[in-house]
This record gives structure tokens, sequence and C-alpha cells, in this order.
């Protein structure tokens, strides 16, 4: 689904991050980015994103050459990306109004897509997927006025809506108490095969990598030339957690960081 | 703001109370008592006050709407683009402190002795605060807010209207509040010269030329409510714009 082809990137008068760096990212698939901070995690999916413009080489997803953000891309930070202003039902409806907003151009939202779609069902896929997410008692509320969690549930239920089959996450769940971010990391993985997802999630902590990542991607200091893999395929099933497989894969991961 | 009708009415009889105990304790025709200002603004009031009230408030609300016409974009475009950041920061920097009043001859000479002039005088004090404003709040929207708002598909058009517009009415009803007493006071600077409309024109002439000086107070508790009034205004579109900010 994804090919990066001798990508090479590097920041205004910097020293480049990835230098003719290759990497395939297949359908459906569910990769973790693992790496401390200042490897060029997030520099790699803002490429992915196409927030970001490739100092050279290419990357393309489903045929195309990315060179700005792909309608069918959802895109999810730390810091929720909500709009202060806007209510749950609001923000979590964002999407569908730009798509409105542009009509079905091809660029901002998929083209040949009816977005004609009534107001009323747009509505109901909203209030549905809010429903779906625990949301729907906070619809009517601001984001100031929610929880951590509740915020990254309706930045989820905004880039669902919108019906993704790549899901980029940057950090989703680090500024979340521990069983939040393990009741989101469950919901992450069942909304995963529910709704077959390609699903890219960036960290910096090794458990969330094993648990999130059937193949996990270690980054180590830059400038990135080769991709550096680690497979896990356990990861995704029940109970993952209090596995042998698991903690091996941990230890494994914890070896490769010290390498990098 | 956020008290009660109740609170306020009694702050009201403290301030009349108050009034009304010293020009009792002066006993001088320049400090008459609040009910004979009363009269006055009741006789004012059938006959030439409200024009010179209306007259006043049109130019401010005038000013206004071409301030936040004109200034919030430009606030805007300095807090999107660095490099205009860049260029006009320094300029704005140097430039705002300086008390806009000191130009009111400058801007009568320019502008000619009518409306215009107060106008652009105005115009420039409210326009100055919302810049500044308007571009902090721009300037300080967080890139992480942006990036996936431009991941949900939004162009520069959409996040015009979407994100930097919603952004910046916080930033400009607060620099109104902020700037509506300073913008009054230079009206009335304004309405000393050249024009026969205007609450500072009437305070001035019942002061100074007729010694009518309970008509004087009258038309000082107008200018009073004028401020008043815009303040008002302001809180309550801001309650009726920016609802989030209110929502406990």
């Amino acid at each position: 689904m994804v090919q990066i082809e001798a990508l090479t990137f590097q920041y205004a008068s910097a020293a480049p991050v990835f230098r003719d760096f290759h990497w395939t990212i297949g359908r459906g698939e569910a990769w973790a980015i693992l790496g401390p901070s200042g490897c060029g995690k997030t520099t790699l999916l803002y490429l992915l994103a196409g927030l970001r413009a490739p100092t050279a080489g290419r990357l393309v997803i489903d045929g195309d050459e990315i060179r700005r953000p792909r309608p069918r891309t959802g895109l999810i930070l730390q810091d929720y990306g909500l709009l202060p202003w806007a209510t749950v039902r609001e923000n979590a409806a964002l999407g569908l109004r730009l798509r409105d907003f542009y009509g079905p151009d091809g660029r901002h939202a998929p083209a040949g897509r009816a977005n004609t779609e009534s107001q009323r069902a747009v509505q109901a896929a909203v209030d549905e997927w809010l429903r779906r997410l625990g949301l729907a008692e906070v619809a009517a509320r601001y984001p100031g006025q929610i929880s951590g969690g509740q915020r990254q549930r309706t930045a989820i239920a905004r880039t669902l809506v919108l019906g993704p089959d790549l899901l980029l996450m940057d950090e989703p769940f680090a500024s979340l108490d521990a069983p939040t971010r393990e009741a989101l990391q469950t919901l992450l993985l069942d909304l995963w095969t529910e709704q077959h997802l390609t699903l890219v999630t960036v960290t910096h902590a090794i458990e969330e990598a094993a648990l999130l990542g059937r193949q996990i991607l270690v980054l180590g200091r830059p400038p990135i030339t080769a991709p550096v893999v680690v497979p896990n395929p356990g990861a995704g099933q029940p109970d993952y957690r209090s596995t042998a497989e698991y903690r091996q894969v941990c230890a494994d991961l914890h070896a490769q960081l010290r390498a990098a | 703001m956020n008290f009660r009708a109740r609170d306020l009415a009694l702050a009201v009889l403290m301030l009349l109370a108050a009034w009304a105990a010293l020009a009792l304790a002066v006993q001088r025709p320049i400090l008459p008592p609040p009910w004979t200002v009363a009269v006055a603004l009741w006789q004012g009031l059938g006959q030439d006050l409200p024009g010179h009230f209306l007259a006043s408030l049109w130019r401010v609300v005038l000013s206004t709407l071409l301030a936040v016409a004109l200034a919030a974009p430009a606030g805007l475009a300095l807090g999107q683009s660095q490099r205009l950041g860049r260029l006009f920061g320094p300029l704005l920097y140097l430039l705002y402190p300086i008390p806009k009043v000191v130009l009111v001859p400058v801007v009568f000479l320019f502008f000619g002795l009518g409306d215009l002039a107060r106008v652009v005088l105005i115009f420039l004090i409210l326009s100055f605060q919302i810049i500044v404003l308007v571009r902090d709040q721009a300037a300080a929207l967080r890139p992480e807010l942006i990036q996936s708002v431009r991941s949900l598909g939004a162009g520069r058009r959409a996040l015009f209207w979407f994100v930097y517009l919603p952004a910046s009415l916080p930033a400009i009803l607060t620099a109104l509040r902020q700037s509506v007493g300073t913008a009054v006071a230079v009206l009335y600077v304004t309405e000393l010269f050249a024009t026969r409309q205007g609450l500072g024109y009437y305070i001035f002439i019942n002061g100074s030329t007729l010694f009518n000086y309970p008509a004087m107070y009258a038309g000082v508790v107008a200018m009073a409510v004028l401020g008043l009034g815009l303040y008002f205004a302001v809180d309550q579109l801001e309650r009726r714009l920016c609802p989030w900010l209110h929502a406990g």
C-alpha cells in the first residue's frame, strides 16, 4: 500500500534525517515506529501524511505519489488537534464539513464520491461514531470541558467518520493515564481489524510499540538509511500483554534501541 | 464579567450616594448634587442631548467597524506569515506604545476638520490593539492543530474559515474591550474642536462657555453611559459569539 523509494529528507540547511531510505507497508498491516526523541519518527509520519515533502525520492500510496494530505489518510496526534471553539460533535464533523466546503475535487476530498449526502446522513454518521466511542453524553461539550481520553476519542471519531484506509498516529496516547491508555489501545486494535485499516503508530514507548505493531520499525540516530524491523506477529491477540512472547519482544526492542 | 443586576444596582447607588455627600459637603455650583443633574439630564433629553449622543455613538461605531474590518485581517496575516511578522513586527513594536492622542493635530491637518479625522483617530487606537492581539492569537495557534486540520483536507481557504477566523474572534473582542475607554476619551478630545455635534462639544460648551454646570454634568453622565454601553455590548457579543469561553 505504501512504498517509500530512495527517500531523502532534510530540514533547511540541517543534516539529512533520512538518506536513500526504502520502506514498504502492506495493506492492512499494523506498524509501530519506535525510537528516541529527535530520531525523525514524527518526520517520517508527517511525510506519510503529506504534510512534508521529501527532499529527494518518492513516497507512493495506493499508486499515487504523495505531495499533499491524501483524503483517505487519517492523522491522530498526541495533543488531539481539536478546535477549542467547537463542541465534540462539531469537531467530529469537521472533516465532513471540510469535504462539503471543497466538494469532491480529488485534492481536498475524495473525487467522484457523493459529497451531496444530506445533512441528516452526515449527522447520523457522526452520531453513530460518537455513540461507538462513548462520546454521546459529551457531544455538546467543548474540548476544554472533557477528559484527555475523551478528547483523543473525539479525534479518533473525527478521523474514522471519513472512512480512512490508512491511519497514522503520533504518540496518540502519551499524555493519558495508564488505564485510559490501555482501553484506547484495545479499542484501536478492534477498529484496526473491523475497519480494515492500515495502521502506523509512532511511539517512544517500547510497550506501546509491542502492543500496536505487528512489525516494528526501530529508528536510531539520523541519518537513517536502512529500516531495522522487529517482527511481532502476536500483537493484536487478546491478553497479549501477559504473554511470554510479548515480554521477549519488549526485551528485543530494548536491545535494538540500545544498539541503535 | 459575571455579576447580578442587583449588585450592579447597588454599585450605582453607592456611586450616587458618594456624589451626593461630596456635593453637599462642597456646596458650590461646580459640583451640583445628582438630583439637580438628573433634572438637567431630563431637560437635555427633551432637547438636543440625544442628537449629540447619537453623533458621538455614530463616530465610535463607524471607527470600530472599520478597525475590525481592516485590522483583524492584517493581524491574521502577520500572525500566520513568519515573513510578514518579521518585517512588520519591529514597526508595530515601535508604534504600539505611542499614545495616539498626540496625533490629534496631525490627523486634523491631514484629514480636515470634519468627522473623517475623528473617525481616523479612533480607528488608529482600536486598530493597533486589534492587530497586536489578533497577531499574537494567530501566532499562538499550535502547529499540531493546523497540521491535523490540514490532514483532514483543509487548504488555505478552509484554514482561514475554520481555524484562523474563529481563533481571532476572542482577540478582537478583547482588543475592543481594552480600548473602548481610550477610544471614548479620545473621542471627547476630538469633539472639542471644529464641531457643533457630539457629547464632547456638549460638555465643553456647557462647562466653559455657558457655565451651565448641571447641563455639563448631564453630558458627562451621557458620555459615561456611552462608554459603559459599548463595554457591555462587547461583553454581550463575546457571550453570543464565543460560548466556549464561558462554558464551565
